[in-house]
């Protein structure tokens, strides 16, 4: 569920199929930059109704959705 | 020209931070003033930012050494008042002496006030900023921090360290719509230099525009960063011309 809406938003950003995004891509390789995942975060804060904060750099789609979903509990 | 917008100012009770607000208030910015213990002061000026501008105007009380609670505040700030995109950081202390004469605790207290809590400012306000897609952050140096003053060891190495802080962020969030400058005010007659007066510093007597600075004239050049949308990472010298 996360996964999912992670790539959909991820794909509206950067204009992509989100069929086309795993758990392995990385930012680096989908073009998005470590303040833009800042600005992603706050995308999905507006989404799913949290309030990330992030405080540790991450590498691919799968670690934030990861660190997501350890907030969510 | 700034209404609509809010803007966070620390230090806001008196001197600088005082007159910063009211000038950002009659560009029609509502202000929040942040400040430790001059409750009485402070409430003074929100008034008359009220009365004379028509602005809304708040005081909250705030450590800015202190990170939880500047977390805390901005929060509250952003629920209170609509659209937060501007931060001024003026909040700052002295704890003058010799180096040989100064203790480890003078030394951390003026950079934990001046330094840190520019940092936990800018930290927490900047995700305001982000979601306002604007922000406007103005940290007050000082012409201290760019030359060195003798028995300021722990501020103007604080006021040098707002330098550099002030150009990373500037890097970091230009593409954001986020500006980051810095004013280095330089003999400014308030209450921090009540008890260095004109007469036995030998500084004042070098101004070239003849005269000590206002906290007016630092806040004339608050309002032209926070007005300029294309100005980020300088460091603007308001000192009647002591350092060129």
């Amino acid at each position: 569920m996360v996964f999912e809406t992670v790539c959909r938003i991820i794909a509206e950003r950067i204009e992509c199929d989100p069929e086309s995004i795993t758990r392995e891509s990385t930012f680096r390789d989908l073009g998005i930059d470590s303040l833009d995942t800042v600005d992603l975060m706050m995308n999905l804060d507006d989404e799913l109704g949290l309030e990330l904060e992030l405080d540790e750099k991450l590498e691919t789609v799968g670690d934030l959705v990861d660190f997501i979903e350890s907030k969510q509990e | 020209m700034l209404k609509g917008n809010t803007a966070i100012v620390t230090g806001g009770s008196r001197g600088i931070g005082a007159a910063i607000a009211k000038k950002l208030a009659s560009l029609g910015a509502d202000v929040a003033l942040l400040d430790i213990g001059n409750e009485e002061q402070a409430q003074l000026v929100c008034e008359y930012c009220k009365s004379e501008y028509g602005v809304s105007a708040a005081y909250y009380s705030c450590n800015v050494a202190d990170f939880e609670q500047t977390k805390q505040v901005v929060t509250q700030v952003s629920k209170d008042f609509a659209n937060v995109t501007v931060l001024i950081n003026n909040a700052g202390i002295t704890r003058d002496g010799l180096v040989m004469m100064m203790n480890e605790k003078q030394f951390d207290d003026v950079i934990s006030v001046n330094l840190k809590g520019a940092f936990n400012m800018i930290k927490h306000c900047s995700r305001q900023f982000m979601k306002n897609k604007c922000g406007r952050i103005v940290n007050i140096s000082s012409v201290s921090g760019l030359s060195g003053n003798a028995g300021q060891a722990n501020y103007s190495a604080s006021k040098a360290g707002l330098v550099g802080l002030t150009k990373t962020v500037a890097r970091e969030f230009a593409s954001k719509n986020i500006t980051c400058n810095a004013i280095a005010p330089g003999f400014i007659a308030t209450d921090m230099t009540a008890d260095i007066s004109a007469e036995n510093n030998p500084l004042a007597a070098q101004i070239p525009l003849g005269r000590p600075g206002t906290p007016e004239d630092i806040a004339g050049a608050a309002a032209f960063l926070v007005t300029s949308p294309y100005v980020t990472g300088v460091v603007l010298r308001v000192d009647g011309g002591l350092g060129m």
